[in-house]
């Protein structure tokens, strides 16, 4: 059974609803301490959302040297899944696992509340039950989730379709598609290889029938599914 | 010998600082004129033993490099200053 990792920091507060999400979605599901320095028998890793080190300094800047951050960092490179939600893109663009940056929110405001989100490519760790165009409806929750970038960054990110989730329109909704005024509507990006991922929305919090919807569950359905890791020897 | 370190961060020219436009809006509203520019940093002061205030602002600047400043979306400016 493929064994997904959810790591927790001092701040972190989604580490339980995405648990249960990968319990739900069939597979076996680990709370990793970050002061841990290996990830146990895990396959795959999940950052969750919150706010690791109080966001201090920059979020993510701090949890980025965490000890659990090597066995992360080995887990990447040897081409195994790791996947970033919210909080946890921000530690993987502060510790150069993705290109970037989460900077505060255009308007200057919290934003809590659904988009759409289109699935720009699924041949990657946690997209692949989902199709390349659909569009799904789960909630952010954020006050530093503009996505930058240097142009060169950008303009390699969408020649090599690495953008895996955009920010579009919503019918019916007077809101800004766009909720933070990210460059080029980028939700989501994804290393070249589909096996480092993140994203600004929470697809745990959106992931069980009984709460209206469950459009999130494929996120970890896919992982669970794909995470086949052969680590280096 | 002992230096105090004072580090300064801006937003990088260029991109969007939402905090500086809001600054910069209220001050309008406040009947100041002719601003322009208004940029929110960080400032991050530190006493550091070193053998030169040189050798401390290269200490600094690895502090910079490595974890005060983001160097996507940040410039940073070193001043040492002997105690």
């Amino acid at each position: 059974m493929t064994c997904v990792a959810v790591i927790r920091f001092p701040g972190s507060n989604c580490e339980a609803e995405t648990l249960a999400a990968v319990v739900r979605a069939g597979g076996d599901a680990l709370l990793v301490d970050y002061r841990d320095t290996h990830l146990h028998h895990a396959d795959a890793v999940i950052l969750p959302g919150g706010f690791a080190y109080g966001d201090y300094l920059r979020s993510g800047a701090i949890a980025r040297f965490a000890p659990v951050m090597q066995a992360v960092k080995a887990l990447a490179d040897a081409g195994g899944a790791v996947v970033g939600i919210c909080n946890g893109f921000q530690v993987l663009c502060e510790a150069r696992l993705l290109p970037g940056a989460l900077q505060r929110n255009a308007q200057q405001r919290f934003v809590s509340r659904p988009v759409d989100v289109r699935i720009e490519r699924n041949d990657t760790v946690c997209t692949a039950d989902y199709d390349v165009g659909e569009v799904i409806r789960i909630p952010v929750a954020h006050g530093e989730g503009r996505y930058v970038a240097d142009p060169a960054t950008l303009t390699a990110l969408e020649a090599e379709h690495r953008v895996l989730l955009r920010y579009v329109p919503v019918a019916g909704s007077d809101l800004p598609h766009n909720p933070n005024g990210s460059l080029h509507d980028i939700a989501g990006i994804c290393n070249a290889a589909g096996t480092v991922v993140g994203f600004m929305p929470h697809p745990e919090r959106l992931a069980d029938r009984v709460l209206g919807s469950d459009a999130g569950q494929r996120f970890f359905s896919s992982l669970v599914r794909s995470a086949r890791v052969e680590v280096a020897a | 010998m002992m230096v105090h370190v004072h580090v300064r961060i801006v937003p990088r020219s260029g991109l969007l600082d939402p905090q500086g436009q809001a600054i910069e809006h209220a001050l309008s509203a406040l009947g100041f004129s002719g601003i322009g520019d208004v940029r929110v940093g960080k400032a991050i002061e530190l006493r550091l033993d070193a053998a030169s205030p040189a050798a401390a602002a290269a200490t600094a600047r690895a502090m910079c490099d490595r974890l005060l400043a983001n160097p996507v979306t940040e410039d940073f400016r070193i001043e040492v200053e002997p105690e």
